[in-house]
């Protein structure tokens, strides 16, 4: 006796129909037990990340003025920030890192965009040793790099710790080559995500030689990169000690190490203004960016 | 003296020879494409007389002067790309006045040269736009105008429409062409495409592997094929293996079929040789002309306008014939393994030589 003939591809739809809330439901549970897992893993990164920095921020609080300062509110609870802001080597070493840090910045773009704008344009073959030499500095540790720096500078043929600006031409150097990682990595990046050869080729067939190429074309076109390298290379450059203290110089970094030395309050208090500035910075590579990734998205929506 | 002159240029990359033995006189005011599959030289070529490659040897000179050795900024060439290449920084006014910047004319001839060309594209209102703001068209033309703003001696246009789709491709040829006409530049086109190469160009250079195989008008590249490359590159194009039967009275033999040719031919009776029989020369049926092929239907292809219809004769180891046929409401098809005739007249076929394989012409095909 043969039994009913059964429509394989109906059979199958019955099947799906039957098994189609079942599967409804779990696909629910699994999405909303992942969605916990998200928001506990995502609630213990901020309180790993933001706890230290409120204790920090409760600890500088913890300061109690002089019984000879102000009795506003101010002078009272926020003693150990108006006591930092007094002091004249703060402001003094705060800004001599920046400066170092600018003048660190434009080095290393005047010395990396080119670099990386012929390796990727005429040397890719040379790619790979760029790259490691730009990774060195994870490698060889900054106090290495200062003795190194020392010992060959430090008499002919070229004498340069004797003096203020020699040391600081140093201290640059040095820094310079800290950022190299983050400043040649940014720098590639960027003009990975333009066509440097056709631009620079469309430049040429216009009549403009590569200078204005490499200001006009390629620079814009990356300064959301050039940004994001820069002010990374600020963020190092301001707390950096090492290197500075070695060659004796007035840096924040060290001035922050002094002070930990012989206050209780002011360097968490500094350390609070200097993570705030590093916001700012980042901050203004999000708002000087923003008109470059408008355009990104509408291109690639074409 | 013409124009545009290329004498004996060869370019190698280490042992890659990209570029053998190219000469080509174009006269001012000319349209000449190069014509190939991939690789066959003709971007090097193109990159070569706009200054970013360097010949190995040989001379290119624009105007009687010779510009061989002379970087790109300094030869007075304008360049389209194939990715647009538009500067994105700047808006659509900028990149188109970009090249007169460079060349230090002043704001009132820049911002009324850019006005000319605008309107000459048809964008005269898109200025303040940036390029992402326009669309695949739009921003070519852009780039066609920006390289016509400094009125270059030459233009050079690298494969400008494969990035656009079908529709916008066809206007925006006939657009260059006008243009092209307008202005009265010469210009050197590079394209793959026979199509585009045929219906724009005074004169076309077909490329194989690095070597001229034929230069000549549309009309005698494609009815006049030089080598079996030409042949199969240039449209569609049936290459029944063959021999020659008695040269002198044009007769062959296609898969045991007797077949007469009246275009002459050099080749030796006892000789293999290649007929190459353009689909539109092929009828259905008897009435084609004095030469018949019979054979099986394998396949019927309805293309719009025309069905093509391949053919196998001279039994199931026998060449393939396709032919087309015009789309009339009259037009009875036959069925797929149909007993059917094939026809053509003897004016029709070239006759080519053999020593070509046909497996290499295929593959030519293939990779075009």
């Amino acid at each position: 006796m043969s039994g009913p003939s059964i429509n394989p591809i109906a059979a199958k739809a019955v099947m799906d129909g039957a098994l189609a809330p079942q599967a409804q439901a779990g696909g629910r549970r699994t999405g909303l037990s992942a969605r916990i897992v998200w928001w506990l893993v995502f609630v213990a990164g901020v309180i790993y990340f933001i706890g230290p920095l409120f204790a920090t921020l409760l600890f500088s609080l913890k300061s109690r003025a002089l019984p000879t300062a102000s009795t506003d509110w101010f002078s009272q609870n926020l003693s150990a920030y108006t006591n930092l802001l007094a002091d004249p080597q703060f402001t003094k070493t705060l800004l001599y890192s920046f400066v170092m840090g600018l003048i660190t910045i434009a080095v290393s773009i005047s010395l990396l965009v080119p670099t990386a704008y012929w390796v990727r344009l005429r040397l890719p073959q040379a790619r790979r040793l760029i790259e490691f030499i730009t990774l060195l500095p994870f490698v060889v540790p900054p106090v290495i790099l200062v003795f190194g720096l020392i010992r060959g500078y430090k008499g002919p043929p070229v004498p340069l710790t004797g003096s203020d600006f020699g040391s600081n031409v140093l201290l640059v150097g040095a820094y310079v080559v800290l950022s190299f990682p983050y400043m040649y990595r940014a720098i590639d990046v960027g003009l990975r995500t333009i066509d440097v050869q056709s631009l620079t080729e469309a430049s040429q067939s216009l009549g403009a030689g590569w200078a204005r190429t490499l200001w006009q074309i390629i620079l814009p076109n990356i300064r959301v990169s050039l940004l994001s390298g820069a002010f990374l290379t600020l963020a190092i450059v301001i707390g950096e000690y090492t290197i500075a203290t070695f060659l004796a110089r007035p840096a924040f970094g060290p001035y922050l190490s002094l002070i930990g030395g012989n206050k209780a309050y002011e360097p968490a208090a500094a350390s609070l203004i200097s993570f705030g500035l590093t916001w700012i910075a980042m901050g203004l590579i999000a708002l000087l960016g923003r008109g470059s990734r408008v355009r990104v998205q509408v291109a690639a929506a074409h | 003296m013409s124009f545009l002159e290329l004498t004996g240029v060869r370019k190698a990359f280490g042992a890659t020879v990209a570029v053998e033995d190219f000469n080509l006189a174009a006269e001012r005011g000319e349209f000449v494409s190069f014509l190939g599959p991939s690789g066959c030289g003709k971007t090097t070529t193109l990159r070569m007389i706009a200054g970013f490659e360097r010949p190995t040897s040989g001379r290119i000179a624009i105007d009687g002067d010779d510009v061989t050795w002379r970087p790109p900024n300094q030869r007075n060439v304008g360049m389209v790309f194939q990715s647009y290449a538009l500067f994105p920084n700047m808006t659509v006014a900028n990149n188109v006045g970009f090249g007169l910047k460079v060349r230090k004319r002043n704001a009132d001839q820049i911002k009324k040269r850019v006005g000319e060309l605008l309107e000459l594209i048809n964008l005269p209102d898109k200025g303040d736009r940036y390029p992402w703001q326009l669309s695949g068209g739009q921003q070519q033309r852009v780039a066609l105008a920006r390289a016509l703003a400094f009125e270059p001696q030459v233009l050079l246009l690298d494969e400008p429409l494969s990035a656009l789709d079908a529709k916008i491709r066809v206007a925006l040829r006939l657009e260059i062409r006008q243009i092209q006409r307008q202005l009265g530049i010469t210009t050197v086109y590079v394209t793959h495409d026979q199509e585009e190469a045929l219906s724009l160009s005074d004169r076309v250079v077909v490329m194989s592997e690095g070597r001229m195989e034929q230069v000549g008008t549309p009309f005698e590249i494609y009815n006049f094929p030089a080598t079996p490359f030409v042949a199969s590159f240039v449209g569609q194009l049936n290459l029944l293996p063959g021999t020659v039967v008695d040269p002198k009275a044009g007769t062959l033999s296609i898969a045991g079929q007797p077949l007469h040719v009246s275009r002459p031919f050099d080749f030796a009776a006892g000789r293999n040789v290649n007929l190459a029989l353009r689909p539109e020369m092929a009828s259905l049926g008897t009435n084609g002309g004095e030469n018949h092929l019979s054979g099986k239907v394998v396949d019927v292809s309805f293309l719009g306008a025309i069905v093509r219809m391949r053919i196998r004769v001279g039994g199931d180891d026998g060449p393939i014939v396709s032919l087309d046929e015009f789309n009339e409401p009259t037009l009875v098809l036959p069925g797929i393994g149909a007993t059917a005739d094939v026809s053509f007249p003897a004016d029709g076929p070239l006759v080519l030589d053999a020593g070509a394989p046909i497996e290499r012409v295929e593959a030519l095909i293939a990779e075009a």
